[in-house]
């Protein structure tokens, strides 16, 4: 798709030689960049690699220590982002900066309001919004509130926002990152759009895919360095991936066949509510047999979430059951569930995996805390948590100068393998992990799809909820497609392609397989194993 | 922001087996132990010298003289053993309050109802003290306290148990019931028919019967002090033993911080709300009674007149640990102690002196002010976080 590499197109904005120090990092080493008139160029880099503080330069949020930037061959000082709006640079953080309560059109006037006498004059910035929207494809409804958006259209609003501020120069921070795969194809088609009308763009991703499919030119920073440029013609995943982490990385998983044996998770007929009281869980069935690995694929926002949280004991079922090895725990509280032996990998970390304001030591003890030898009667043992902690951070590399700081201290992916950690070393029959490698950078990912396929072979059954299909693929036995609350078909990993997977996520039906055949598992006897399992053997590409 | 200014990890030598000690990192120096222990001081301490100046100015301009002011307060709270004395006892109470909110800060919860349990501790313990004749101190004056527990416990509980079972918030719910315990106490005292409480001896009509010599708290050394100053310190290292040290107060604290991951922790949310609000309750209730069995002997209508918000701004200065609550707590009694023999020498109203404590807490509860003022850089932690997420979190 990348129609050129733009560079006989004019510089539109060059950084030089830029550095950037915080207490203790130096987040940008002499970067260098330049972007072309109409090129889509592609930032990538691990978490902490020093992208968002060059683009937080480059709009005014921050100021470089040395070096220079140019906007079209001119020096220019950028040092608040209403200098750089005044230069053409418009930027979309990776958390949105919208107010819910406000319509669309109020939050795109919010800054840059246009005044009729002492009156706004909606009218007139709706119509440059149709305008713009139509434009460049970008759908929205001015009259809708924000907070009843989903993420792509407020996503939409942030780039109509930076347009309307006349931006030529567009930086998207990690765009992807919050999206469906559907979204971000219409993303990407509407960046399209933009190039090819002039609009130059710099996007900030850690997903190499995109990068290949999407981007007109890849500048690679690593450590606060640039340490590689690179067209999607000349570049592959593997090459990507070595460029970012500075080492040769595994990109697919090396898993033995599974020995699946008897059941550990039974659901049938399971219907959750959601916070909206809408059911989001519409009727599951599903089992998960020690030694395998089950993937739940799916947009987001399915059921896939309740359905977990349901597992869990973090909400209630409205009908079903659930049973662990033959005990039914639908309905139980978490505490109980828990000390069955079911591990739960939460998909939002911040919120519900750690204590951001407790050492890793409480951390790492957040649900054992009362159990020997973490306490005594009431009493805790702080130097047995320390000892634990200290274990876990030595057997799951978690980088961190001590047990003793707060888990805030440590990045995205290290808090996530103390929390693998926490959850792994239990001992545990079922393991349930919901976007396990959600905003967790390369290395950490491969180490934590090692770990979940070692937790299944020492038989665990795994229950793995993703919307990475790649996660998916590389990590399932068999997989089950959840579309509206429903899982819509199981299929065996082995034979599964990843279009046939994508067009079911879509709610597209799957010819071979009837309603009923694919709603359940065959049910089966523990020996001899049912054939379809023994063939789901091969990892998907 | 995932491109935080992390320091980048460096790659392990061999993805398997894991590094058997994990690579030293640059950042994050450990700061030297003494500078860790002073660091949450500054801010209170610029916060109180800076309120005392402000003070200055005040009186400088109402045309009297800071000097023999500040003189007069130093000699009326700290300054002779006398003072320090009346110092003590004025800041018992405040102390003993002060942990209550406090620890309600620590699992997240304001309980601004401090003042309606000092009324529904004392109550209790005024009935138990007088009801009972001819027990042992020994008995009678453990059975008070515990009276005086209970009846705080419980006033402090119903607020839990409202917010743990609807949602109600407890800053609603605690000053509806400051008002319903504070009419309650009048009541029953000024009741003459039936008489419930109070004492038809006194001719006010507005104090209850005096408790038993045998549930009157001991005096100290021959000195005026009672024992609730020992109650108090005991209490202090109790609360910072029950929250750093136990499982409970671990819940406690963590509940506190993030309700959603102690759910998922196996924590129950609206248990440990309940147990939070009833020790709270039960701690200010302690406070009610300690005045009550150790200075008056008897309950009075009005008797707290605020103890109870003070108790707030005593637990915001020492930013809710419970250690830093006995300077707090002195500090307020010495002020207050302090104010009346400044008042005489330098003809001031009384009334400077809580100009003077409403800059502090202002200075405290503000303290991007102080730190703006004085330069100093921004906290790594603290309590205050805790605060502010109680108030309008959810």
């Amino acid at each position: 798709m990348p129609s050129s590499n733009g560079a006989h197109r004019p510089i539109v904005l060059e950084a030089r030689g830029i550095t950037k120090r915080f207490p203790g990092v130096i987040a940008n080493n002499n970067v260098s960049l330049r972007l072309h008139k109409g090129e889509n160029l592609a930032l990538l880099g691990e978490n902490g690699a020093g992208k968002s503080t060059l683009m937080n330069i480059l709009y005014g949020l921050y100021q470089q220590d040395e070096g220079e930037i140019l906007v079209s061959g001119q020096p220019v000082r950028v040092d608040t982002p209403h200098e750089a709006i005044a230069l053409g640079i418009g930027m979309v953080h990776q958390h949105f900066q919208l107010v819910p309560v406000m319509t669309v059109t109020e939050n795109i006037m919010l800054g840059a309001e246009v005044l009729r006498g002492p009156f706004l004059d909606r009218r007139r910035a709706e119509q440059q919004i149709r305008e713009i929207s139509r434009q460049h494809g970008l759908d929205v409804e001015p009259h809708a509130l924000v907070a009843d958006l989903p993420v792509g259209a407020q996503q939409r609003v942030e780039i109509i926002k930076a347009l309307y501020r006349n931006a030529d120069i567009l930086i998207l921070d990690e765009p992807t990152a919050v999206l469906t795969p559907q979204e971000a194809d219409d993303l990407f088609k509407v960046m399209r759009s933009l190039t090819d009308q002039g609009t130059s763009i710099i996007f900030i991703t850690h997903k190499l895919r995109e990068v290949l499919t999407y981007a007109d030119r890849i500048v690679v920073l690593r450590a606060g360095k640039v340490v590689g440029e690179t067209t999607p013609a000349e570049a592959s995943e593997a090459s990507l991936a070595a460029m970012m982490v500075g080492r040769d990385v595994i990109l697919q998983v090396d898993k033995q066949p599974p020995h699946p044996r008897e059941v550990v998770l039974k659901i049938s007929d399971l219907r959750v509510y959601d916070d909206r009281q809408i059911l989001a869980v519409d009727g599951v069935d599903l089992e998960v047999r020690a030694g395998e690995t089950l993937g739940v694929a799916g947009v987001q926002g399915n059921g896939q979430t309740e359905l977990v949280a349901a597992i869990a004991g973090l909400r209630p079922l409205a009908t079903g059951s659930i049973e662990v090895l033959g005990q039914q725990i639908g309905g139980n509280p978490p505490r109980t569930i828990t000390e069955l032996g079911v591990a739960h990998v939460p998909e939002d970390r911040q919120r519900d995996g750690i204590v951001k304001v407790y050492p890793l030591t409480d951390n790492s003890v957040l649900e054992t805390y009362y159990q020997p030898p973490f306490a005594q009667w009431i009493v805790r043992q702080e130097q047995a948590v320390t000892r634990y902690a200290e274990q876990l951070v030595r057997d799951f590399d978690v980088r961190t100068p001590s047990v003793h700081v707060n888990a805030s201290a440590l990045s995205g992916g290290n808090q996530q393998k103390l929390i693998i950690a926490r959850e792994f070393t239990r001992p545990i029959k079922l393991l349930i992990a919901a976007q396990p490698t959600r905003g967790v950078d390369v290395g950490s990912i491969e180490f934590i799809h090692k770990q979940i396929v070692r937790k299944r072979d020492e038989g665990c059954a795994v229950l793995l909820v993703s919307a990475e299909l790649d996660e998916i693929l590389a990590l399932s036995d068999r997989i089950a497609v959840m579309y509206h609350g429903k899982i819509i078909a199981v299929l065996e990993a082995g034979t599964a392609t990843r279009e046939q997977i994508g067009l079911l996520m879509a709610g597209g039906q799957h010819p071979p397989l009837s309603d009923s055949a694919a709603a359940t598992i065959p049910a089966a006897p523990f020996e001899p194993l049912p054939a379809p399992i023994e063939q789901g053997v091969s990892t998907h590409e | 922001m995932s491109d935080a200014p992390t320091p980048p990890a460096p790659p392990p030598a061999t993805p398997s087996p894991p590094p058997v000690a994990p690579p030293p990192q640059p950042a994050q120096p450990a700061q030297p132990l003494l500078l860790r222990l002073i660091s949450p001081l500054i801010v209170p301490v610029l916060a109180v010298i800076t309120a005392l100046a402000i003070g200055a100015v005040i009186i400088w301009l109402t045309g009297k003289d800071p000097i023999a002011a500040f003189s007069g307060l130093w000699a009326g709270s700290f300054g002779s053993p006398r003072a320090i004395e009346r110092t003590i006892i004025r800041s018992t109470p405040f102390i003993i309050a002060g942990l209550a909110v406090a620890l309600g800060f620590k699992a997240g919860l304001f309980n601004i109802g401090a003042e309606g349990q000092l009324y529904a501790g004392s109550v209790m313990a005024v009935l138990v003290g007088f009801s009972f004749t001819g027990l042992s101190p020994l008995i009678h004056i453990p059975l008070a306290i515990a009276a005086g527990a209970l009846g705080g416990a419980l006033w402090g509980g119903i607020p839990g148990v409202l917010k743990a079972r609807t949602g109600a918030h407890e800053v609603i719910t605690t000053i509806m019931l400051n008002f319903i315990a504070i009419r309650m106490t009048d009541w029953l005292i000024k009741s003459r028919n039936p008489t419930l409480l109070g004492d038809p001896l006194d001719s006010s009509g507005s104090r209850s019967f005096f408790v038993e010599e045998s549930a009157r708290l001991p005096t100290l050394f021959g000195t005026n002090l009672h024992a609730g100053i020992l109650m108090a310190i005991g209490l202090v290292f109790f609360v910072q033993w029950l929250l750093y040290r136990t499982t409970i107060g671990f819940e406690l604290r963590t509940v506190g911080v993030n309700p959603s991951a102690s759910r998922y922790a196996g924590m129950s949310v609206p248990r440990n709300i309940i147990l939070a609000m009833a020790l709270s309750g039960m701690l200010a209730g302690l406070a009610g009674t300690g005045e009550v069995l150790g200075v008056e002997g008897a309950l009075k209508t009005e008797f707290f007149s605020g103890l109870g918000f003070d108790a707030i701004a005593v637990a915001l200065l020492a930013r809710s640990n419970p250690l830093a609550i006995i300077p707090a707590g002195l500090l307020w009694g010495g002020l207050l102690t302090g104010a009346q023999l400044m008042q005489v020498r330098a003809e001031l109203p009384i009334d400077l002196i809580k100009i003077v404590q409403a800059l502090i807490i202002m200075f405290v509860a503000a303290d991007q002010i102080v730190r703006w003022m004085y330069r100093i850089p921004k906290d790594t932690g603290g309590g205050q976080s805790v605060f502010s997420s109680g108030w309008g979190g959810k």
